[in-house]
């Protein structure tokens, strides 16, 4: 599908510039324009078609329906499906939570929705189908859904309501399935489209800077570290590997579209993906600066228990991997 | 008509770009604004929004969870 881009790349590297093809700068700067003129163009495509069903399911609508709706259990999985298609950004996540809590929704499904959010996004799937190809990101799509669902239900088991700051119990206390109507916006498809193409250009924009410099990152590792080269130090049989990459990842922190491109480049190098998923996943997924925001609803208590039981479901979810791909 | 602008957000990048094209139409505009950002999450609660930013305009809560173009601010004030 992409052999045209492949093409063009070689030919700007070695025809009109005329490097040298055994050098490893012209390896990495045909890398760098393939992939990135790859991956971007993928990601436009992901985050316009994310952004026509947002449009449809916008956040009010998602709440209603899970606050007024019986689910018998599949309200776990709805919230996480729901944090697929709504864009995350971590300084809306304790209004969300609020939100979530005054509308009568349980917190297990309110954390449902939040781990998924930021896991599995527009950005992040985009990214992925560039780097990983359409089946593995299949397997992250499923497994970052079922991670969300599963942190949620064990969460909502230990009933941790006890933990949360004061003011946000007396929310909890007054909170009422009676829903504030929302007015649906009755636009046609036409009239939408124009602003989601426009939404779709503008976090394109916003990304542009990080996935360039993550791209060209990954193409000087790509040039320089000799294939393998990891393979010693995270084997595959290395039974620590994965807890220790997952630990490593929750004081980094950045966004899907920064880590993503070094990420591939480690799986290339021989980081079993497993593991290198479960970096990922920590790192994007669990940060401290969310932790500080989320001081203003949850004890530090809760705020530890949350991230225990994400990162235990992240190291499962490593080992899963390694052991399917 | 002097109008009373809110902008909610507990300050994020997006918050204050959303703050930047607020001003930025005002005074391009010559508009008879006030504009109080919001920063604490009690009083942005109070709004029931979801979605950081959010703008108000005259206590109505007009636009969340993206940062407008300037026309649509421009638009929103006339």
């Amino acid at each position: 599908m992409f052999s045209w881009l492949e093409q063009m790349a070689k030919w700007l590297v070695y025809d009109v510039l005329q490097l040298p093809p055994e050098d490893h700068l012209a390896k990495a700067l045909d890398f760098f324009i393939y992939d990135s003129i790859k991956i971007l163009l993928l990601l436009f495509t992901v985050v316009f078609f994310m952004g026509i069903i947002n449009s449809y399911f916008p956040i009010d609508k998602v709440k209603n329906y899970l606050s007024r709706n019986k689910l018998y259990g599949a309200e776990f999985l709805m919230a996480s499906l729901f944090g697929v298609v709504t864009p995350f950004c971590s300084c809306s996540s304790v209004p969300l939570f609020i939100g979530f809590v005054r509308g009568g929704i349980p917190l297990g499904v309110t954390f449902a929705f939040l781990v998924t959010s930021p896991l599995v996004n527009e950005v992040a799937i985009g990214l992925f189908v560039g780097l990983f190809g359409l089946k593995t990101t299949l397997v992250y799509v499923v497994s970052g859904i079922l991670l969300g669902t599963i942190s949620g239900l064990i969460l909502q088991k230990l009933k941790l309501e006890k933990y949360l700051t004061p003011w946000v119990k007396e929310v909890l206390a007054n909170a009422q399935k009676e829903q504030d109507l929302f007015v649906t916006e009755k636009q046609t498809f036409k009239q939408r489209l124009p602003i989601i193409w426009k939404e779709a250009l503008k976090i394109l924009k916003e990304v542009l800077p990080y996935v360039i410099i993550g791209i060209a990152i990954g193409g000087l590792m790509h040039g320089y570290i000799p294939s393998g080269f990891f393979e010693k130090y995270m084997a595959k049989d290395n039974l620590f590997a994965v807890p220790i990459a997952t630990l490593l990842s929750v004081p980094m922190y950045s966004n899907a579209s920064g880590i993503l491109p070094v990420v591939q480049v480690l799986v290339d190098k021989g980081i079993p993906l497993g593991t290198a998923i479960a970096f990922m996943m920590g790192v994007v997924g669990l940060s401290l600066p969310e932790a500080m925001l989320l001081k203003k609803v949850m004890t530090m208590k809760l705020i530890g228990i949350f991230f225990g039981v994400v990162m235990l479901c992240i190291m499962v979810s490593g080992y899963l991997f390694n052991i399917i791909l | 008509m002097k109008h009373t602008v809110k902008i909610l957000g507990t300050g994020c990048p997006k918050c204050q770009n959303l703050t930047k094209v607020v001003k930025e139409v005002i005074a391009e505009n010559q508009l008879d604004v006030s504009v109080d950002k919001v920063e604490d999450i009690m009083d942005i609660m109070q709004y029931n929004v979801m979605l950081t930013p959010a703008l108000v305009v005259d206590e109505k809560v007009v636009m969340k969870g993206r940062i407008p173009s300037k026309e649509e601010v421009l638009a929103l004030f006339n």
